[in-house]
Parts: structure tokens; C-alpha cells; sequence
């Protein structure tokens, strides 16, 4: 018979996001909390990501990928009431708050939990969802995935690589080819600014002087069982190749870096609306999304430019998780977000009111000097990049509920080239 | 005039410096800290070194840092260096691995904590 | 001197023809040789085929094409109850786009009449939105066969053999054929392993079916290669279409398809071009020609939504018609040449008609007494979830998820590789795992693992698929020799 366990809490990932959330629902009262990872240890991606940079906002300093999980480890080991389960997978959430998971110590187990924090992260985006023309050799990678190979595993992926996309995942991983003796010909990128971090431009392509190519994209792929060569080209204003002007580079390593899915197909099954601007579930000031008791926070929710951020949002979901637990803050009143000039998108998509929510923006494109607005509110930003976060907490008296909306916009800019 | 874009923070300052005599003029950073790597920018650059070492016994990788920066010109040597070391476990995270990486004064740390018996983390 | 190996047929091609006549001649008490250049089976055309079988209703009656079509569509469901491959009858509908082609929708009709299709049916417009209704509105009207299906071509390939190997024939990947010279009663084979000395051959080298056969000095076989592109899209549109739509065809091909996939997947494609050289690439001009007529038929597909694209290579011989017949040289070397579509549809019925052939060419062959037609693997995707608690509570392996995407237990993995994986291709054609939405991203590195460990191989010789596509140069540390270069470099 299939076992089924009755708990409180189940969050789904043992990332920054789940353990930042189960930690926090732990400390805000709840009891029998299981938190789920699929990997054989706790930390999502971070265990990888060996670069420094991570815990400014959030520890007021400045740690390593591994150092920042193992903060939240040491958290984890102080609530007993939070029962970690690793190496064990979730392959169905359901609307009424079951989640079936498989793992090889229990094999396939049921828990019927009264709230679920979704909490999975993102993918990458592979070759086919970009669709580069050309052979299918060995040697193309995902950013991530090749930094689990070296970092996690410590195997040399290749001898010349070329890095499409200047995500700050392809930044980090230009810098870390180089100082292992990879040649790394060159970092492509579509758009026409680079999508990563301006400090991961400096200190990851500068500082090693690798030629960092704006507005070109990769054409086609040589090479019928390894990569030998790619094809570039550089692309115009509608982003279309200009194929006359391409040039080829010599390689065997092809590294993408162009663009990260937050990972839903469990929200989907259980019937989460999800925000087409950012990939993730529609939530509210409380990270609760459209199903009843069941909340997201992380990557899952949106992509965030810092695992910090990642941290304070999930806490808030954690306690809001806590707080619904205790019958309170069902029904609330909040307001929708409507994205107005140069707005990609925003979370939380829904507002609730008479409380002030931290707001995560995010431009469609660069500009200088504007005012940004969010509902009565008003901020002057230097620059807006849609490589960069906004950040912008909305106060309650920025709100106006006669509106029925909360709009959010930039406004009176210059555009930056 | 040298516009520089500051890397202590994910936040990014664009941050002008001048000559301004023998000083130099800093204006455009958000913070003292900005000011100070501006100065050291300058003068002597310094970045935190981050890498892996190998592990005897096992086939996963330990994370490592330099405690502090290092002078930018010295990276390339601590690498080597870095290269050379095979850690033996356990291993806890924070423990010194190796003093005054490449004659920088600085020490090598561990980022990451390895067990005793631990041969492989994934499958 | 290597010893010979001797045999009574040898197969030369594991492709799904090869694979279809080596499984039919495993019901005989004969010694049974099947040889692949490539490191597994199903590594050439059959890899990379639209997995469709086809009802019949498109071949000239009389061809070899429609009466081998047919006939093979009436075997698959059996077969596929039997092997316990992926196989649907899902049905196929050929659209007309407009009135002017609803003519020929009559015709083709009457063309699958001849060729003894049954159950053909004409839709009417609001039929046909009505049984699909994510099809153009545009379309003017139908043309339904029930008995088309879908089937995974590859692992159709893959049953095919481990079922003929479990009936004691021989295996051999990574040979290739370099010589065959004619003695008295058979032929003496030269390979890049050992020598092989068989009665009887069957050519079933695909693209290269022209070379092998000048091997005898039969020159009769002219081939080319045909290529066509394919292109894949996410799970999240399954049921899109229920049935594979064809649009009416043209002289040369049966057009570009909207096929569901029996893993769910929607595929769209393929083009055929005529190509010179053997290079499986993919290109915008394909991309573009099968995006354009595929939204004609189903207008909501995206390209977001895309997760992968492949091309593959048919050989096409002069005759426009499937070239299968013992050689003018040698009766006992028969010749499965010029296999373009339907050939998968017909792969089975093939199968039989050689059987046929190498009987009237004289060679005893005494049925088999304890044959068995019966493979099964296991799939944890398909099977319910009392079936999966008991399957991880017996080998906790299977409850161990390496394919997040398309959730591949590590016991899966590991028996893909017992099933004779060698590479990750083989690991991935044979279980699904990264032929999701992340196409391995997460979980290659975790298959290469357990390649290396199951095969006794470091990692750094595990590949993509075969000698020189390998994924990795070593370990970054511990590579002494890559040390003291590094330190030459750097001094």
C-alpha cells in the first residue's frame, strides 16, 4: 500500500529558497515541517558556485556559494522539527496539498500536508529551446551544468571554449574556464548590454581580458562528434543575424548562458496560475499563490540576480506559510500590479493592502535617469538595466484602493547606449 | 579620467576618478567602500581568488578562497599553487589549507566541509 | 590470424530492417550474425525518423512499397504487444488546406483502397475541427485512417534485437564490413575485427547499401541520402493533436507533419532535401520551411516552446521504390536497399519477405522449437504507482531519479546499460533520460557516472556517442601530465 503521512508543512526543495523557508515557518511556530531535495545534499545550486559575492545584503558579508548554504545548514540543524529529506524527488503536488514523492531509502511515499511552499528553482535554457542551427557534437553545455562538472566533480570539460550569453552564470564561468588553463575565445551576447552584473563584467571578462562580444549570436555549430568550430555572426536591431558579416572561431566547448526557466511543471499539476512575464505562480505580499495554502518563493517564483534576495523572500513565505497555519491571513484584500512603461515584470503580481511590500522590478530595457513609479510613490533611479533588479518597497499609504490596480512604471528616461 | 565600475557589491557603482595633482579625486561611488577599492583600483587591484583543490580519497572537489583579496598580480601564481594541494580529509570549512598563498601573506581556507568517509556527494 | 566466425546468415546493418530480419530468422534453428559499424544499434537513419506508422493509403498500388506498408501496419500492434515497445494507433488525418484539394483527398482515398487500407473515412470541415480541434480553421476537410500509428523508432530497433538475441542471435557494434569476396557456398567476409564466413547475407546497411553490395560486385544499388530535419517541442502540448496530420502530398514527399509522439512530445517536420554529404546538421532554411507549413495546419505553435531539433538521412534508391531481391551475383545475398519511407512501417513485413527470399535460396531452416516472441523492460513513467512501490521496494535503484525531467530511475539507467549502452546516446534513446525539457542539462554528468562505473571505464572515455565524441579531457587535478605542461607554460 502506498504510505501516506499527515504534516503541517512540506516544502519542495532543499535550495537557499526551501531552507530559508523552512527555517522561518519553524521559527514563526510551525511544527512538522518536511523539507524535500531531490540532490543527496542540501543547497540547490550554491554548492557549485564557488565564487564569492553571495550574503552581502543578507549576512552584511561576503561569502562563497558553499559558505552561504552551510549558514543555512547550521540554521536547519537548530529546528528538529524540520525533517530533511534528501535525495528524494517530488513528482506530484496536487491542489488539495499532496505531494508524492519516490526516493531509494522509502520508495514511494505520500504526505498530505495543510501547506506546501514550492520551492524547485530554475533550469536552464538548453541549444533546442534557442534552436542554433548546426551538428549536435559533444562538448555544448549549459553554464550550470558545466559548472557542476568542474566545481562538484573536477573534470576538464575542454581545451577552447566560446561562451554564448552574458548571464552572470556565463561570466563566472568565463573567468573559471581561464583560470584552469581553458581558453575561452570569446563571450557572446544577443542583446546589446550584457545581461550579468556590471561587477561580473569587470572582474570575470576585464580583469582576464576576454573579448566580450555585444549584439552577435552564435549561427551555426561545426563538428560531427565534438564541437570544432563555431559560426557568429553579428545580429541587427531586430536581432536577426547578419550572416555576411559572421566570422567562425575555433573551438571544442561550447557554453550556454542564455537564460534560466523557473522550474513549475509541479505547480502547473496542481493547478498554480503562473505570471508569463516571469515564468513563475502569480503570488501575493505573502508569496501565496493562486491555490490555497500552497506558496512559492525563489527561482521557482522568479529569477533573481541575488540568492540574498532569495533568502528575505523566502522567509516571508515561510511566515506566511505560519500565519496561514493559524487560520489567519485567508481572504485578504490586495490589489494587481500593472506593469506600465519599461516594465518587464513584477513581483509579488498581487498587492495586499494596508501592509508595505518589498517589490521586485525588473526594466525591459536600459535606460538613465528615470523616475520610477509605483502606485503614490516616486523613486529617481541612475540606471535601470534589465540585467539588474529594482528594488522598491511600496508603503501602504502609496495605495490607493479606488484605483483597483497598482501601476508601476519608469518614467521620462534617457535611453542608454 | 578613469571610469571604473565597482565590483564590492552586486550593486555596481560607476565610480570617476581624477587626477587631481598628486591625489586622486573619487566622486560617484554610493559608499566608503567604494571609495577605498576605487583607491586600491588604482593603485594596487586585489580580488578574492576562489577555486578547488583535489581530495585523496575521494573523487568530489573541496571549494576554497582566498581569506581576503590578493593582489591582482599575484593570481595567476596562487593558482599554480592552488593546483599543487591535495587535502586530506576531513576537512572542515573555514581550516587553513595552505599560508601565505604565492608570497601574497594571505592564507587559502576551505569553503567547504568534507566528512571523513565521504567519497562522493551525488548519486 | 584471428579465428573465423562461422554462420549461416549474416545481417549486415542494425538499423530497423536489419533489426526486423534479424528478430524473424531468430524463429529459425539457424546461426544468426548481426554486425553495426556504429558503436550501438539504431545509430543511423532509424535514430532519427519521424515514427510514424504509416496506414498505406499514400504508395502506388502494386509497389512493393504499398504491399509491405500495409502489411506491416497490420503487424505493429501484435509486434508491439509482444517486444513491449512504444507504439500507438493513433489514427492519421491527411488535411486538405483547401477547397481545390479536397479532389485529391478522394483520390488519395481511392489510392489507399487499392492497397487494401480499411476504415478510410472523408471528414467534413466541421468533422474534422470537431475530432481536432486545434487545427486550422482554415482547412477545408479530412481525410481520416484509423490504423496509422506513432511508434519510437529507435526503441522499436532496440526490441527488435535484445528479443533476436534472446533467441540466440549474435551481436556484433562498432564492425564494419571492409570486404566480402564469394567462395562456393557463401562468402567470406572481411571486417575490422574478425572474419566472418556465412551462407547467406542480407544487406541492410542503409545508406551504405550501395558500397557493401559493390563489395560482391554487384553495382546495381544506387543510393542517395535524403535528409530531413525534425523539430521537437515540450511535453506541456501534449494533446495538441491526437492524430499525425499530413498535409495532402506533393510528388515528392508526404509533406511536413505535425506528429504527436507516443512520449507526448509534438514533432514537426521533416524536410527532404537531396545532400551530397552525410553532415547531420540542422538549418534556418529547414527550420523555416517546416515552422511555415506546420502553423498552416496547427497555427498555435510557438517556437518557446521548442526543446529540441535533429536531422536525419534516408537512403533513396532510383527505382522510387523499395529495391529488396536476391542479387544478380549471389542469390544468397540479398539485398534490402533504397529503404525511404514507409520503410519503418514496412520494416516487419520486410522481415517476413526476406524470410521468404533466403528460404527459396535453398538454406535449411528448421523452425525453432522454444522461440520466444515475449521482451519486457521496465518503465516507471508507465506504470501505476502500486506497481512503481513495489518495483523501488524490491531494487531501491528504481526509486532513485537521475532524469528529473522525464523521471529515468538510476535502475533504469542501469539496465539500459545491461541491455548494451555503451554511450549516453545509447543510455538516453533507451530510457528517455535527457530527452526532456532540460535535454540533460542536470543529468549527464550523473549518467556518465554510472556508465563509468557499470562499464569499468573513467569517465573520460565515456561519449556522447562513439570514439571522438567523449565529453570530458580528464580530471582537472591529479593529470600529471597536464600539470607539467601547465607549469612548462607557465614558467
Amino acid at each position: 500500500m502506498l504510505n501516506t503521512k499527515e504534516v503541517d508543512l512540506v516544502v519542495v526543495g532543499g535550495g537557499p529558497a526551501g531552507m530559508a523557508a523552512a527555517v522561518a515557518a519553524s521559527e514563526a511556530g510551525v511544527e512538522a515541517i518536511v523539507l524535500i531535495e531531490r540532490q543527496a545534499r542540501l543547497g540547490g545550486i550554491l554548492p557549485q558556485c564557488i565564487h564569492n559575492g553571495f550574503g552581502l545584503r543578507f549576512f552584511k558579508e561576503e561569502l562563497t556559494g558553499p559558505e552561504y548554504a552551510h549558514r543555512f545548514m547550521l540554521e536547519l540543524e537548530k529546528h528538529p522539527g524540520i525533517e530533511v529529506k534528501t535525495g528524494t524527488m517530488v513528482i506530484k503536488v496536487t491542489a488539495d496539498r499532496q505531494v508524492m514523492t519516490v526516493s531509494a531509502a522509502e520508495g514511494l511515499v505520500c504526505y498530505q500536508a495543510r501547506a506546501v511552499i514550492l520551492a524547485m528553482g530554475c533550469r536552464e535554457r538548453p541549444r533546442g529551446a534557442i534552436n542554433i542551427p548546426g551538428t549536435r557534437p559533444a562538448g555544448i553545455y549549459t553554464a550550470g551544468s558545466l559548472q557542476y562538472l568542474m566545481n562538484i566533480e573536477g573534470f576538464l570539460p575542454g581545451r577552447t571554449a566560446v561562451i554564448l550569453g552574458s548571464g552572470d552564470i556565463g561570466l563566472i564561468m568565463a573567468r573559471r574556464l581561464t583560470l584552469e588553463g581553458i581558453q575561452v575565445k570569446a563571450v557572446l551576447e544577443l542583446m546589446p548590454y550584457s545581461n550579468g552584473l556590471n561587477r561580473n563584467v569587470v572582474q570575470c571578462l576585464e580583469d582576464f581580458k576576454i573579448p566580450l562580444y555585444l549584439s552577435h549570436t552564435v549561427t551555426a555549430i561545426h563538428g560531427q562528434k565534438r564541437v570544432e568550430k563555431v559560426s557568429v555572426a553579428p545580429v541587427g536591431a531586430d536581432l536577426k543575424p547578419l550572416v555576411e558579416k559572421g566570422f567562425d572561431l575555433a573551438c571544442d566547448t561550447l557554453v550556454l548562458s542564455v537564460g534560466l526557466i523557473p522550474e513549475n511543471e509541479l505547480s502547473l499539476q496542481a493547478g498554480v496560475e503562473l505570471d508569463p512575464a516571469t515564468g513563475g505562480p502569480v503570488v501575493d505580499s505573502f508569496y501565496h499563490t493562486t491555490v490555497e495554502g500552497i506558496f512559492a518563493c525563489g527561482n521557482v517564483a522568479h529569477v533573481h540576480d541575488l540568492v540574498d534576495d532569495v533568502s528575505t523572500e523566502s522567509a516571508i513565505a515561510g511566515r506566511a506559510a505560519a500565519a496561514y497555519l493559524r487560520g489567519e491571513i485567508r481572504g485578504t484584500r490586495w490589489l494587481p500590479v500593472k506593469a506600465g512603461r519599461n516594465i518587464r515584470s513584477v513581483v509579488p503580481q498581487r498587492i495586499v493592502t494596508g501592509q508595505a511590500t518589498p517589490l521586485y522590478i525588473r526594466a525591459r530595457f536600459p535606460e538613465r535617469d528615470v523616475l520610477l513609479q509605483v502606485g503614490r510613490g516616486r523613486s529617481r533611479r541612475r540606471i535601470v538595466s534589465p540585467g539588474e533588479t529594482i528594488y522598491y518597497t511600496v508603503k501602504p499609504e502609496e495605495i490607493s484602493e479606488t484605483d483597483g490596480w497598482i501601476g508601476v512604471s519608469l518614467e521620462g528616461g534617457e535611453i542608454d547606449d | 579620467m578613469t571610469e571604473l565600475t565597482c565590483i564590492v557589491c552586486p550593486v555596481g557603482c560607476r565610480i570617476r576618478v581624477d587626477r587631481d595633482g598628486n591625489g586622486l579625486k573619487i566622486t560617484g561611488n554610493g559608499c566608503p567602500r567604494g571609495l577605498t577599492y576605487a583607491r586600491e583600483e588604482m593603485t594596487a587591484p586585489q580580488r578574492t581568488l576562489t577555486a578547488v583543490v583535489e581530495v585523496a580519497g575521494s573523487d568530489c572537489m573541496l571549494p576554497v578562497k582566498t581569506k581576503v583579496a590578493i593582489p591582482k598580480a599575484k593570481i595567476w601564481a596562487a593558482m599554480q599553487e592552488i593546483k599543487a594541494i591535495t587535502v586530506h580529509p576531513p576537512v572542515t570549512i573555514g581550516q587553513v589549507l595552505k599560508e601565505d598563498l604565492a608570497g601574497s601573506g594571505v592564507a587559502l581556507v576551505a569553503t567547504g566541509t568534507i566528512d571523513q568517509d565521504e567519497k562522493r556527494e551525488n548519486l | 590470424m584471428m579465428a573465423i566466425l562461422e554462420v549461416d546468415v549474416l545481417v549486415i546493418g542494425a538499423g530497423v530492417v536489419g533489426a526486423a530480419v534479424v528478430r524473424e530468422l531468430s524463429r529459425y534453428e539457424l546461426a544468426l550474425l548481426l554486425v553495426e559499424k556504429e558503436v550501438d544499434v539504431s545509430f543511423g537513419t532509424s535514430k532519427a525518423n519521424s515514427g510514424i506508422v504509416h496506414s498505406g493509403i499514400h504508395d502506388r498500388p502494386g509497389t512493393l512499397k504499398a504491399r509491405l506498408s500495409v502489411r506491416g501496419c497490420q503487424l505493429f500492434p501484435e509486434l508491439a504487444a509482444e517486444l513491449g515497445f512504444l507504439y500507438k494507433q493513433n489514427g492519421a488525418v491527411v488535411v486538405a488546406r483547401s477547397r481545390e484539394e479536397l479532389a485529391g483527398l478522394e483520390k488519395l482515398a481511392e489510392n489507399g483502397r487499392a492497397n487494401g487500407v480499411k476504415d478510410l473515412s472523408l471528414l467534413s470541415r466541421e468533422e474534422l475541427s470537431r475530432i481536432e480541434p486545434n487545427l486550422s480553421a482554415e482547412l477545408a476537410g479530412g481525410l481520416l485512417a484509423p490504423s496509422g500509428g506513432i511508434v519510437v523508432p529507435f526503441d522499436l530497433v532496440f526490441a527488435l534485437t535484445e528479443n533476436a538475441v534472446a533467441n540466440g542471435a549474435k551481436l556484433m557494434v562498432g564492425t564494419e564490413v571492409r570486404g566480402i569476396k564469394v567462395e562456393k557456398d557463401g562468402f567470406l567476409v572481411r571486417t575490422n575485427r574478425q572474419p566472418i564466413r556465412t551462407k547467406v547475407i542480407v544487406n541492410a546497411a542503409g545508406l551504405y547499401g550501395g558500397e557493401v553490395a559493390a563489395m560482391i560486385g554487384d553495382h546495381s544499388i544506387q543510393l542517395y541520402a535524403r535528409k530531413g530535419e525534425e523539430y521537437l517541442f515540450d511535453r506541456k502540448l501534449e494533446g495538441l493533436v491526437q492524430r499525425t496530420i499530413f498535409p495532402l502530398p506533393s510528388k515528392v514527399s508526404k509533406g511536413i507533419l505535425v506528429i504527436p509522439t507516443v512520449d507526448g512530445n509534438i514533432m514537426i517536420g521533416p524536410t527532404a532535401h537531396r545532400v551530397e554529404n552525410y553532415d547531420l546538421s540542422t538549418s534556418v532554411s529547414g527550420w523555416n520551411e517546416i515552422y511555415s507549413e506546420a502553423r498552416n495546419l496547427v497555427p498555435s505553435l510557438q517556437p518557446a516552446d521548442l526543446i529540441t531539433a535533429f536531422s536525419g538521412l534516408r537512403a533513396v534508391g532510383t527505382t522510387g521504390d523499395f529495391m529488396i531481391a536476391p542479387s544478380m551475383i549471389s542469390p544468397r545475398f540479398i539485398n534490402a536497399a533504397g529503404i525511404e519511407s514507409p520503410g519503418l512501417t514496412a520494416a516487419p513485413a520486410i522481415a517476413e519477405y526476406i524470410v521468404e527470399l533466403i528460404k527459396e535460396s535453398g538454406l535449411p531452416m528448421p523452425r525453432k522449437r522454444r522461440f520466444n516472441p515475449l521482451r519486457s523492460v521496465v518503465r516507471l513513467r508507465d506504470i501505476n504507482p502500486q506497481a512503481q512501490a513495489e518495483l523501488m521496494q524490491k531494487d531501491p535503484a528504481y526509486g532513485q531519479i537521475v532524469c528529473r525531467c522525464e523521471m529515468v530511475s538510476a535502475g533504469e539507467i542501469r539496465d539500459a546499460i545491461r541491455r548494451g549502452a555503451t554511450t549516453v546516446d545509447g543510455v538516453k534513446l533507451r530510457t528517455r533520460s535527457g530527452m526532456g525539457r532540460c535535454q540533460g542539462g542536470f543529468c549527464t554528468p550523473k549518467i556518465i557516472r554510472l556508465l563509468s562505473a557499470e562499464l569499468g571505464l573513467p569517465p573520460e572515455q565515456i561519449s556522447k556517442n562513439g570514439p571522438g565524441s567523449e565529453f570530458l579531457f580528464g580530471r582537472l587535478r591529479g593529470n600529471q601530465a597536464e600539470k607539467a605542461k601547465e607549469e612548462k607554460e607557465y614558467a
